[in-house]
């Protein structure tokens, strides 16, 4: 193995090949389109000659005498009877055509005017000015040149040319054949070029025009045999064999001396050939297709778009040491760990660099061979690599000879095993956070098992994601991984200053039940919730007719580290005007003092993903491995907990009393009486027009007005039946899942289907369905649904209800694929950008683009909701309870941007909010 | 394009504050920040700032530096370089 730095490219230039270059570097001239002779031998100076490199294996090169894999493949050239058009240059002939003398070649300007440009182009080179810059001097040049009707030098007069796309050019008309261009071309003297942005050293404008095509060898152009022995040839030869044919014929009729027309008309096909070779969807001819109809795959298609050589080899690469699957979740892991099937650990390697003091370990795995048997698991070797790079194979039979043979310097590629850093990964990697640092644990089973409270920042759910694992190879990936991706590390998110990872579901369920008001768990249910936490000694507990119990809030305590303070009100808060503070009986006002929760509940607004104070203080102020202990402790705790006490939703979680039902049915009834009299005043014209709308426009809003408030309503009354006894309401209140107006939804009244913000209007002729009258402007008529997702929908109102449905669903997709191109054009454009030591940021070409990280060069990641410092926080910090009470600080600001943004989306639009956060992935 | 300036861009509230830097103070401003002037951002001579600048001072050519004094988000205030380019 190579190491360090032998050779150091200084720079890349791009040139154009010369017609003489082409046929110097060409290995054999081609002149015959035939490839294969009868025997299946490839012909002499044919397109599969055996000097343009080897395809087959156990042949040799005719060229360099190389096998298979060591021959590069060798250049041949095809000499065209008559030159031809570059498509690829087309717009650089234009350009030049226009703005040199057609008769003595020079450029049209006097000689000031062209030191003028020259002397600009230069100044824009000094002033750190890039190659588009330059571009855009000698495109002014050329434009500035081309207007001179008469040239400076001769005084000759010019005409106008124009250029018939793709590869046609015309002066006033008359057709310029390439061969006048190139004579044309080859006129313009070098020092009139350097004005035009081109160096005549890389590229005289004549090498635009062909007279010699070079054919690529065949390692580019490879023939596959099928299993009936048939030869498929690649798409490239194809075209190239239409090349040479008409090559062929075009210099038999020329040299025959036949009709000037004919002659034309196959320099005009040979051109055309020649212009589909290199792109085969040049705009203005027909693409040259297969024998099948299937459009031929030519250069210019090999290497653009997503499926080019670009994106799809150079940019992204498939990679070894990689593994895929399922994923599922399991709450026994830490954040920081990933399991890890044995199926996949076994062919999962890392090299382990033989060294004195871990010989005999090495040698003992070798011994073990690739499938080590046994109970428990035991890594394994794939592979032992010798020092002089010869790579042996392990199998059962060699493992014990291997393993003698191993010494110091060797290197083995030994199986993954717990402990070990690797990256994983969920597409869409739209974040940092998409790619984290697990530490390994092999597990049976074949599913990669992940902690839940790392879902969010992967966007992951267990609905059938795959994710995919990466192995590091070298020391320093690990090191590097270990400091910086490690999942820990990422609990806060640069993106608003918070949580990032934290409680979810069922988590936030449990830590609920085991802290609302004064829940008690016996002996045998503390042990049991506590068995697998980490945590303090077990405080007294209250004893109860002889019983002993622990409160829930004691119990949580004992996951806090032992000086944690911090109050806050929680999620089940209803923001009473006057905070009754510790006498709040929601039990909504959080207070922990030296590590003990004294008041409160805990739920979304202390632990969850986004919103989690507690686990923002945490990863903040103690660190993120405290952080990481907590969180893995806290969401057994709590699953514990919801175990302990047992938690179920159904159906019947939305039942209400046969009583409010009926009041529900009263409000519906009084709305819709509303609205008909709305209508009514409408038709009458007595109805008061709102300012700056039409009479129409006022009458939807006022009906919009009623019936929402109606829906409201109904929810109102739905929810006074269901109280936080209610498990969906508990998850709804607590943050859990779902939100009252879901369950509003369920119990009480869905409420007015809208597309386009509007009430449904369109369908049949003045009516949404023929089951109404035309012009019928009700609120059944227009899309308001009565029912309830459990009452069940009337065939009228559930297609209501699926036209509103659709129209998010096209929202959603619609969404997705415009902001994937957004970010696609984002990351290009601010992929080099690097934060260097003085604070500024740069590009690649070391330029300053912000002449300080985010102007106040503040790491958002330890922002806190984007401020550098938290002036309250640090004020509590010092002066204890009394700031709190001098500056009036009960609670920070709302948490981070999540919050805002969904804060907003629950009160401004309630019209069918739907969570966009963790939505499923496979039923989308 | 207009080449008179029927209206000063600069009293505009949304653009931030131009002022022309003397070549002394380039040269200060240049070491201290340890760049050359080729590494600073660009701003054209055609851009309506500098055409009011240029009211003030006269003709402005290539090379000159201007400082940029905008409100920021994070920083309140935020000084920027650009470098008067042609075009």
């Amino acid at each position: 193995m190579m190491r360090g730095v032998s050779k150091r490219i200084g720079s890349v230039r791009f040139a154009c090949l010369s017609p003489d270059e082409i046929r110097r570097m060409s290995a054999t001239k081609i002149i015959t389109a035939d490839t294969y002779d009868d025997d299946g031998f490839p012909i002499d100076m044919g397109l599969m000659d055996p000097h343009l490199g080897v395809i087959e294996p156990g042949l040799r090169c005719k060229t360099c005498g190389h096998k298979v894999d060591e021959c590069p493949g060798h250049f041949g050239h095809i000499d065209l009877a008559m030159p031809v058009i570059h498509v690829g240059f087309v717009k650089e002939i234009k350009k030049l055509l226009q703005s040199t003398c057609r008769s003595c070649g020079r450029l049209l300007l006097t000689e000031e005017q062209a030191k003028e440009y020259k002397e600009a182009m230069e100044m824009v080179e000094e002033m750190g000015g890039d190659t588009m810059d330059v571009r855009l001097v000698s495109k002014e040049t050329a434009k500035d040149a081309a207007s001179r009707p008469i040239c400076p030098h001769c005084g000759a007069e010019q005409l106008k040319i124009t250029l018939d796309k793709p590869t046609t050019f015309r002066e006033d008309g008359h057709k310029l054949t390439p061969k006048e261009v190139r004579e044309r071309l080859e006129r313009i003297p070098d020092e009139d070029l350097v004005p035009l942005g081109i160096d005549p050293k890389a590229c005289r404008p004549e090498w635009m025009v062909l007279t010699a095509l070079p054919v690529p060898p065949v390692t580019v152009r490879p023939s596959i045999t099928l299993e009936s022995g048939d030869r498929s040839e690649d798409d490239l030869t194809h075209k190239l064999v239409d090349v040479l044919r008409i090559n062929q014929r075009l210099r038999e009729n020329r040299d025959a001396g036949a009709p000037q027309l004919i002659v034309e008309d196959l320099w005009e096909l040979l051109q055309y050939h020649v212009t589909t070779y290199f792109d085969n969807q040049t705009s203005g001819i027909p693409p040259a297709r297969h024998r099948s109809g299937r459009p031929l795959k030519t250069l210019v298609q090999r290497l653009k778009g997503k499926e080019g050589r670009f994106r799809s080899n150079l940019s992204g690469k498939r990679v070894n040491f990689s593994a895929r699957t399922v994923i599922s979740p399991d709450p026994g892991l830490s954040i920081n760990e990933v399991g890890v099937p044995y199926e996949a650990a076994r062919e999962l390697t890392l090299p382990v660099y033989a060294t004195k003091s871990n010989i005999g370990i090495l040698k003992g795995m070798v011994k073990r061979g690739p499938n080590p048997v046994g109970d428990k698991y035991l890594p394994g070797v794939n592979y032992v690599i010798r020092p002089d790079g010869r790579r042996i194979r392990v199998t059962e039979k060699n493992a014990e000879s291997v393993a003698e043979t191993v010494e110091i310097g060797f290197i083995v590629e030994r199986h993954l095993m717990d402990n070990d850093i690797v990256l994983f990964n969920r597409q869409p990697s739209l974040h940092r956070m998409s790619m984290m640092a697990h530490s390994v644990r092999v597990m049976p089973w074949k599913t990669f098992r992940l902690n839940l409270c790392v879902c969010p920042p992967y966007n992951a759910d267990f609905d059938g994601d795959e994710m995919n694992l990466h192995v590091l190879q070298s020391d320093e990936a690990r090191a590097e991984a270990l400091i910086l991706m490690k999942v820990q590390e990422h609990i806060l998110s640069p993106r608003f200053g918070g949580p990032v990872i934290g409680a979810i579901h069922d988590h936030i369920t449990g830590c609920f039940l085991l802290t609302h008001r004064d829940s008690k768990f016996t002996r045998g249910e503390t042990l049991f919730m506590l068995s697998r936490v980490v945590h303090r000694e077990l405080p007294p507990p209250v004893e109860i007719d002889g019983v002993k119990y622990w409160t829930g809030k004691q119990l949580f305590s004992l996951v806090l580290p032992d000086d944690f303070r911090i109050t806050f009100r929680a999620s089940i808060c209803r923001k009473c005007p006057e905070c009754q503070k510790e006498k709040c009986d929601l039990d909504a006002y959080v207070r922990i003092r030296k590590g003990d929760l004294l008041y409160g509940t805990i739920d979304e607004k202390a632990i969850g993903a986004f919103k989690g104070k507690i686990v923002d203080k945490l990863a903040r102020d103690y660190g993120s491995e405290t952080a990481k202990n907590v969180i893995d402790n806290l969401t057994r705790l709590a699953i514990g907990a919801i175990m302990v006490r047992g938690f179920t939703t159904g159906i019947d979680d939305e039942d209400i009393p046969e009583e409010a039902r009926r009041q529900i049915e009263d409000v519906l009834q009084d709305a819709a009486k509303k609205v008909d009299d709305l209508v009514a005043a409408y038709r009458e014209g007595i109805l008061e027009q709102l300012p700056g709308r039409s009479l129409e426009e006022t009458l939807e809003v006022e009906v919009m007005k009623v019936l929402g408030r109606a829906r409201d309503e109904a929810g109102q009354i739905a929810g006074r039946h269901l109280g936080l006894e209610n498990s969906a309401v508990i998850m709804a209140r607590s943050g859990a899942r779902g939100s009252m107006l879901n369950l509003s939804q369920m119990a009480g009244c869905i409420g007015q289907q809208a597309v386009r913000g509007e009430r449904l209007s369109r369908g049949y002729w003045n009516r949404t369905l023929p089951h109404f009258r035309k012009g019928d402007l009700g609120a059944q008529a227009r899309g308001f649904v009565t029912n309830s997702y459990k009452s069940g929908l009337t065939p009228t109102e559930f297609f209501f209800h699926s036209m509103g449905g659709r129209e998010g669903l096209v929202d959603t997709a619609v969404r997705t694929s415009r902001s994937g191109y957004m970010q696609r054009r984002l990351i290009n454009a601010l992929e080099d950008l690097k934060l260097k030591q003085d604070g500024t940021v740069r590009n690649t070409a070391d330029m300053v683009v912000q002449f300080k990280y985010g102007e106040d060069g503040v790491d958002p990641c330890r922002s806190v909701q984007g401020d550098a410092v938290d002036v309250d926080d640090l004020l509590v910090e010092v002066l204890g309870d009394e700031a709190e009470l001098l500056a009036k600080i009960e609670e920070k600001k709302l948490a981070g941007y999540a919050t805002i943004e969904k804060d907003l989306m629950e009160t401004e639009d309630e019209e069918e909010f739907e969570e966009p956060e963790f939505e499923g992935g496979g039923e989308e | 394009m207009v080449d008179t300036v029927e209206f000063n861009v600069l009293e505009h509230e949304l653009v931030p504050e131009h002022y022309l830097v003397t070549k002394e103070e380039a040269d200060k401003v240049l070491k201290s920040m340890k760049i050359t002037m080729d590494q600073l951002p660009k701003i054209r001579r055609s851009d309506s700032c500098i055409r009011v600048l240029e009211n003030i001072y006269g003709p402005i050519e290539e090379g000159r530096i201007v400082k940029i004094v905008r409100r920021s988000a994070t920083a309140e205030t935020f000084v920027a370089y650009r470098l008067v380019i042609r075009g």
